[in-house]
Parts: C-alpha cells; structure tokens; sequence
C-alpha cells in the first residue's frame, strides 16, 4: 500500500517544500534539467527522477531527508555519477540527492597526516591540495580525475595499489552520516579505533543504502620518494600468471601489479604507444615504490623472478617519464578498447589467483561461444579481473547478450570461490549474480541490516542486496536470457 | 588439513538457546575472558571448534576455524615467512584466532600495517537465530554485500558466534631492528609525530619515561638507511620490548590498579590525567593507570577525539567499561543488535546494556 501511495503522491508539494529548504535554483524538475542525471557512468540503464535535488549544506541535507523521510519518498544520493555498477541510477518517483555542491576540502593537518573533506570533493585533488606537504590520498580509481570521494566511500573504492596501500575502507578514519530520518550521526574518530560496533566499515561500501556520507576524514600517506617499474613479457598467461604467485611469494609486496592479455597489448599499444611488446601473450607491469635503498633491494630480484619464470623480456623503468609511459597504456587501457569497438562492458570479478589460467581459458571459450570479443585487463596484485567484452549496443539484442556473457563470466568467478565485484560495487548491475554468491539466508541477513538503519526501505531502494523473490525471478529470466524490464526496480 | 569440525554441534547448541531464550557467553581459550563488560550466562565453548582449512603463501589469505590457536596460525606463516601483520595481542599461549577477531585488539605495527578489522577478509558465523552465515569471502578485492566480516570485527560476539575466519597476511619483513633515543615527554610526542610523516620503514613507535623506540622493518639496506636517518643506540632488547609490550609484561603493566585503554588522536597533547601513562601507536595509544575517577578518563579522551576502555579492571568493577555512545548511533547499535540476535542471547550487555 505504501508504494502506491508514494505513487499518487503529487511531487509538486515535495518540490516546495525541498525549495524552502535548499532554494529554488537547486531543485530540478523538468525533463531538461533532469536528462544530466539519468544515469551514472553505466550508461546502459537510464531512468528520469522525480527532482534533482542539489544541498549546499549538512543542515540542508538533514532537512531534505527529514521531509523525504515523512513523505515516503526514496531518495538515491549521487556524487560524481562515475560509477560503474548503476548504483547512482535515479528512481522515477524519487528524489536524486546531489552531491557536487559540497565541495571544499575543509582542514588539512599535516601532523595528524588527515584531510577533512566534503563528500563532493574529487579524489585527486585531496592529493593535489596535499602534495606539498610531502603527502598524499592512497586509492587511486581510474576515475580519480572526476570520481568524488563520497562516491568513493560509497563504494569501498579501489584502483591499482590496493594490495600494498588497501581500499577506501583501509584510508579513512570518520564519516559524518545523515541517516534516512535526517539525523546526523558521526561514526569512527580522530583515533584509530572507537567503541562499539564497527559503523565505519559497515558505512563505506553499503552503496548509499544506510545513510547519506556528508563529511570524510580521510587518511594521508607521506609520498614513497622513489616509484620504478619493471614490465615483463609472456608468451603464455598462466605463466605470467604464475609469476605473479613467485613475487608474493617471495615476500615482496609489490605497489601495483597489472597484467593485460594480448587482446588488450594490442588495443593499447595502437592507440597511445607505451612501448608494449605487441608480440606477447601477455604483460605484466610490477610497480615497487619505498626508499631509495628498499625500492633498489626488491627490483633487482623482482627483474630476476620474472625472468626466471619464463619471461620473454624484462624492461625497467628506472625515471619518471618512463614509469608513466610504462602506466599509460594501463591506464588507458579502457579508452583503446573504447576506441576499436562502439561499446564495451567492464566485470569486475576477483577470484583467488591460482585459479586465473582456468577463468581465462574458460572466458576465452564464453567469447568464442557468444561471439563476442573480450580483453582482459587484471589487477593481479590483489586477484581483481577486467574482462571488457567488446559489442555495439546499436546491434539489437547484442547488449543483452553481453550481459548473459557478462554473467556466466561472474558466476564461473563465484564458483572458483571469488566474488562477483572486486571494486565496482553491486549497484543495478550485479543484482543477479548476488543471487548467486550469497544464500538466502544471508541475503536476508542483508535486509535485516539495512532494515536497521532504514526501517521504510527509502534509500537507494531496489539496488546492492537483492530480494529473495527477485533471486527467483532470476532464475526464471535465465531461460528468457535477460528481458529484464528496469523500470520494474522501483517495485520494492 | 587437521582439527576439529564442530559447526553442526554449535548451531544445535544456538539453535536450543534461541527457541529457549537462554543467553549464552560465547568462549575461546578464555585468554581475553577480562575484556568487556562481564556476562553472566551459559558458556559456549568454541575453542575446540579448531583447525587451519587452507593456506596457500602466495594468494596471502589463510583461513582457520575460530578455535584454532594463534600459535598454530603463528607457527605455519611462519614456515613461508609470512606474518599476521596486525600483531595480535594473544594474553595466553592458548589465545585463538576467533577471539582475536571478535576482541579487535591489534598491536604496535596497527598505525603502519592496519588492525585486525583491516586484515579481515571474510567471516562464517553463527548468528542470534541459529543461522549460519558466510560473509566475504577469501579475495583481497570484494565489495559484494554490506561488509558483515568487518562490523563483526570487535563486536565481542554480540552479533554472531565467529566459526571460520579468512585473513590476508603480510610477507615477513626482511629484517627488523629498535633503535632507542632518550626524550622528554613532550619532545617524544613531537618528534613520534615528526617520524611518522616521513617516508621511512616504520612499524613500532613507543614511549614510556624518557625513552623513545622506533622499530623499523623493511629490506636490508632499507632499514639501515632509516636508522642512519633516525640516529639513537640500537635497542639490543628490541624484540623483546616490543613482545613484552604487545603482552602488557612490562615492568608498567605489573600493578594492581585498573588498566585503561586511550584511543586518542596521536597528536593530542599529554593526558590531563594522573598517574603512568605509556604510548604505543605513535601517541595515540595510551595505556592509563591513574587514580582519578573513571569519569574524568573518560571526559579525557573524549576531549582529544578518542575514547576509552576500562581494559582490566580490578575486582568488584560494574558494568560501563565503554566510552558511552551517543544517539542516533545508540539507538542504530541497539537496532542492528536485534537485526543478528533478535532475542539478546549473544554475550548480552559484553558491549553495552543496550548490545
């Protein structure tokens, strides 16, 4: 009965109410204005909102969600609308809560190696606005250039030196939450630790679904004052595989450790030519970074564990220009698949490592089975996969059948005992093969929890955790292969 | 691998107290059995419930049963030079790896390689219904569902009975060394805070009476690179400091007084408190003995963003071994209590009355 009456319920009343709140230029309500919103960087669901609302404020926020709240209206926070996973997507009879409007980096202190910002703040320029002071904000998602730190947090956002450095979880100390009542709660501290339940850690990841994160306390690390990298070339992926298993291993815990597949050497090195050798099966990029004397103690021995592990050829570079030369074509690793195909669709499966020849050859059989090309991209470090699975969404049913490979691809990482998001988070997205990582019992788990923070199901409802009957509608979408209506999400 | 698979016996023995509404207090070796808010309730016995399941060096993760002993997990790290890298307390040689988790107690490398919630990849546990429930997983890399595995990280059993835990290890570092340098207190704080923004191998800083230790662990050369940086005597005794340290068997720690735990910003000034005070965790670990009232350690910590904890009491102490929370977050511990353990039969009142 609730639904319907969110349903019936006119917006206009909520948009002059939220207008008194925040001013009239920072609620939007026509189609125009709201276009901007409809999706976040997976673009392939789209949805309108009811309002657009954008909050200058703690206290402005608060009382948007004091009157969301009372109204029954949902409400899906949103920052830099990057996200890969739809967990930023809007709902047609809710309000989008934007962040953008807050900002500012509001108190730097160096001794304390802290950065208080505001959850609209991008994720380079907290180390930009610290790097004088010799410091810097460790997760590096790809996105960092546009990605908020909010989103971040929202997230449990990674990049490509997760495995030495940790996730967001690992780099913030306190968030300032506004809960879906419109109370605002502080969780964590200056300290390392605080009493209670761990909120902190419950908070980050939980895809704005306990709270709205209003204010970060984010951790610094003083810059390593040398960073090389050795590159190293395979005529065989699970030889290169393996390599990455001699490193660790050994004991070195390497800053970054990137592999591509020849698909993606190829796709690269046409388009921004890092000086990848285009003959290889596969790549591996090991970044170590520390003091002068410990960075020289382990690149040595890393040059000569590849080496001894079958590599083709081994490369270091030793300078700057070479690194990010060596960097670029990882990082742009996306972009040059973008380019030599209309549209791609990134999974961000992670499996434990030993099993990465069985995935790739068993990937390599799903894209030839389907028809559709995939290059891999791989975290090794920290066994997080990137497969791209490359189609042209103007190809009718060819988007839907990227997703069923998508989700075979997902479930043969469950199987080998991974996990069907590394780094992307669940959003819209991953909905199905939740299903298949986790019980009913614990999905229900899930629900109880989030039932704790947010009784009425009014934040970002339908996204993340997905209900048992939607687990059973799954199932039977299988045999349907993927008709799945999005519009229906909102029916929570 | 070896051990004992008690999991059907635990959920039976949950299940029971569930339909029965009889409490339990869940129990490892007892080693940190002083820790918390006392239980008055039927023991559940989980430290036979033991063994390591796997462990393979190079995917950096091992995965026990919550009664398997942290000198078993210890020893076999140990074999491919590799360690816990939170440094766990153990306050007994019969400490396990489920009471390790659920204490949340880390020791001094915390502020340079993380705490125990840190290295937490997933949990299975048992919750307040009698249900067994897996979360995370055994990947370093996983944003799938709320993050369960780490709320339950020093939740005292509150929210579930821990039966196997996944944890990512850390490489054991080349070579480890203490240098020792004589400060005041002011000066210690100081320059513990001046170290601690510099790039170096840090993964120890302490001070207690006039000497400061810093512990460096890294690569050969890096390490002696650091202490030339650091200056000071190198601290032969190094290794044992640090033990004795983590195991409170200092000469500091033998008193028969209450034992107080701060958690406080490490540059937070000098405690308005009387008594001892040593630092670990570049200042912002303070172990207490004092005589004020607990009220005024309390308003202490508060003060300087931290908290406290009533970390030994001596005999006859109530209940309020905590810093108090505050609402909404009260009201969110006591919601998300009844969420695991609808009946309150999980170690009730160990946190809080209220969790």
């Amino acid at each position: 009965m609730k639904f319907a009456a969110r349903k019936t319920q006119s917006g206009s009343e909520l948009a002059t109410e939220l207008r008194a709140i925040v001013g009239s230029d920072a609620v939007l309500t026509d189609a125009v204005s709201l276009r901007p919103f409809e999706c976040d960087g997976l673009t392939a669901y789209r949805e309108l909102p009811l309002m657009v609302v954008l909050p200058a404020s703690i206290s402005q926020i608060q009382a948007v969600m004091k009157a969301c709240s009372r109204r029954q209206v949902p409400v899906v926070t949103r920052g830099a609308g990057t996200g890969l996973s739809g967990g930023a997507l809007p709902i047609s009879n809710g309000v989008l809560l934007s962040l953008t409007r807050l900002n500012s980096i509001l108190q730097i202190d160096a001794d304390a190696r802290t950065a208080r910002v505001q959850p609209g703040v991008t994720n380079l320029s907290i180390s930009e606005a610290v790097q004088h002071l010799g410091l810097y904000y460790a997760p590096d998602p790809s996105s960092q250039i546009a990605c908020s730190i909010g989103g971040n947090v929202a997230e449990n956002s990674g990049g490509v030196h997760c495995l030495k450095y940790g996730l967001t979880v690992h780099n913030i100390l306190q968030l300032k939450v506004v809960t879906v009542d419109g109370e605002l709660m502080t969780v964590g501290s200056e300290s390392l630790d605080s009493p209670g339940f761990d909120l902190l850690a419950l908070m980050t990841g939980s895809e704005g679904m306990l709270g709205v994160v209003v204010e970060i306390l984010v951790k610094l690390l003083p810059i390593p004052p040398v960073a090389q990298v050795v590159m190293a070339s395979f005529n065989d992926v699970e030889q290169a595989g393996d390599a990455v298993a001699t490193v660790i291993g050994a004991g070195i815990l390497p800053a970054g450790l990137e592999m591509m597949d020849s698909y993606a050497i190829s796709a690269v090195e046409d388009f921004v030519h890092a000086g990848y050798p285009k003959d290889a099966a596969a790549i591996l990029l090991c970044e170590l970074d520390g003091t002068i004397e410990e960075v020289e103690d382990q690149i040595e021995k890393v040059e000569e564990l590849f080496r001894t592990g079958g590599a083709t050829g081994t490369w270091v570079a030793k300078d700057a220009e070479s690194r990010d030369r060596f960097w670029s074509g990882r990082k742009a690793a996306f972009p040059a698949v973008g380019r030599i195909s209309p549209d791609y669709y990134c999974i961000d499966g992670t499996i434990p490592r030993r099993e990465l020849g069985k995935v790739l050859v068993r990937t390599a059989q799903l894209s030839e089975e389907f028809g559709l090309r995939v290059a891999n991209v791989f975290h090794a470090g920290d066994g997080n996969l990137h497969p791209l699975i490359l189609y042209d969404a103007n190809n009718k049913g060819e988007l839907e059948k990227t997703e069923e490979l998508g989700n075979q691809i997902l479930e043969l990482c469950v199987q080998v005992g991974g996990t069907v998001t590394g780094e992307h988070g669940v959003g819209v997205e991953k909905l199905r093969p939740m299903c298949l990582q986790f019980e009913d019992a614990v999905l229900e788990q899930f629900h109880r929890l989030k039932a704790a923070l947010d009784p009425d199901t009014l934040m970002n409802p339908g996204k993340a955790v997905p209900t048992l009957a939607r687990c059973a509608e799954f199932g039977a979408m299988h045999v349907h292969q993927g008709q799945l209506p999005h519009s229906d999400l909102e029916r929570f | 691998m070896s051990g004992n698979d008690l999991k059907a016996e635990l959920i039976a023995a949950v299940e029971s107290a569930y339909q029965n509404g009889e409490k339990l207090r869940i129990r490892g070796s007892g080693s940190k059995f002083f820790f918390g808010n006392p239980v008055v309730a039927t023991p559940l016995d989980v430290s036979a419930h033991s063994g390591v399941l796997s462990y393979e060096p190079a995917e950096l993760v091992i995965t026990a049963r919550a009664g398997t002993r942290l000198s078993e997990v210890t020893n076999l790290l140990a074999e491919s030079r590799q360690i816990l890298g939170f440094e766990p307390p153990w306050f007994g040689e019969e400490a396990t790896i489920g009471g390790t988790v659920a204490c949340g107690l880390s020791g001094s490398r915390r502020p340079f390689a993380g705490s125990v919630r840190d290295f937490v990849l997933g949990i299975n546990c048992i919750n307040g219904k009698g249900e067994y429930l897996s979360f995370g997983g055994q990947v370093i890399k996983n944003v799938a569902g709320y993050d369960v595995s780490r709320l339950m990280v020093g939740a005292l059993g509150a929210l579930g009975v821990v039966c196997e835990v996944s944890l990512k290890v850390l490489p054991q570092p080349e070579v480890e060394t203490t240098r020792v340098l004589e400060f005041d207190d002011e000066a210690a704080r100081t320059e513990m805070i001046r170290l601690n923004c510099l790039p170096l191998p840090l993964s120890g800083l302490s001070y207690h009476q006039g000497l400061l230790r810093i512990r460096l662990s890294g690569t050969e050369n890096g390490v002696r690179a650091a202490e030339k940086q650091i200056g000071g005597e190198l601290d032969h005794e190094g290794d044992v400091y640090w033990q004795d340290l983590k195991e409170q068997k200092l000469n500091f720690f033998f008193r028969n007084q209450s034992l107080w735990r701060l958690s406080v910003a490490a540059t937070a000034p000098a405690l308005n408190l009387d008594g001892d005070c040593l630092l670990d965790w570049c200042g912002a670990l303070r172990w207490v003995y004092t005589d004020d009232s607990p009220d005024a350690v309390f308003a202490a910590a508060n003060s300087m963003g931290g908290h406290a904890t009533l970390f030994k009491a001596d005999s006859g102490w109530p209940q309020g071994r905590f810093s108090e929370l505050e609402e909404p977050a009260k009201s969110i511990h006591s919601r998300i209590k009844s969420a695991f353990d609808p009946k309150g039969i999980l170690n009730p009142g160990i946190l809080y009355e209220y969790c």
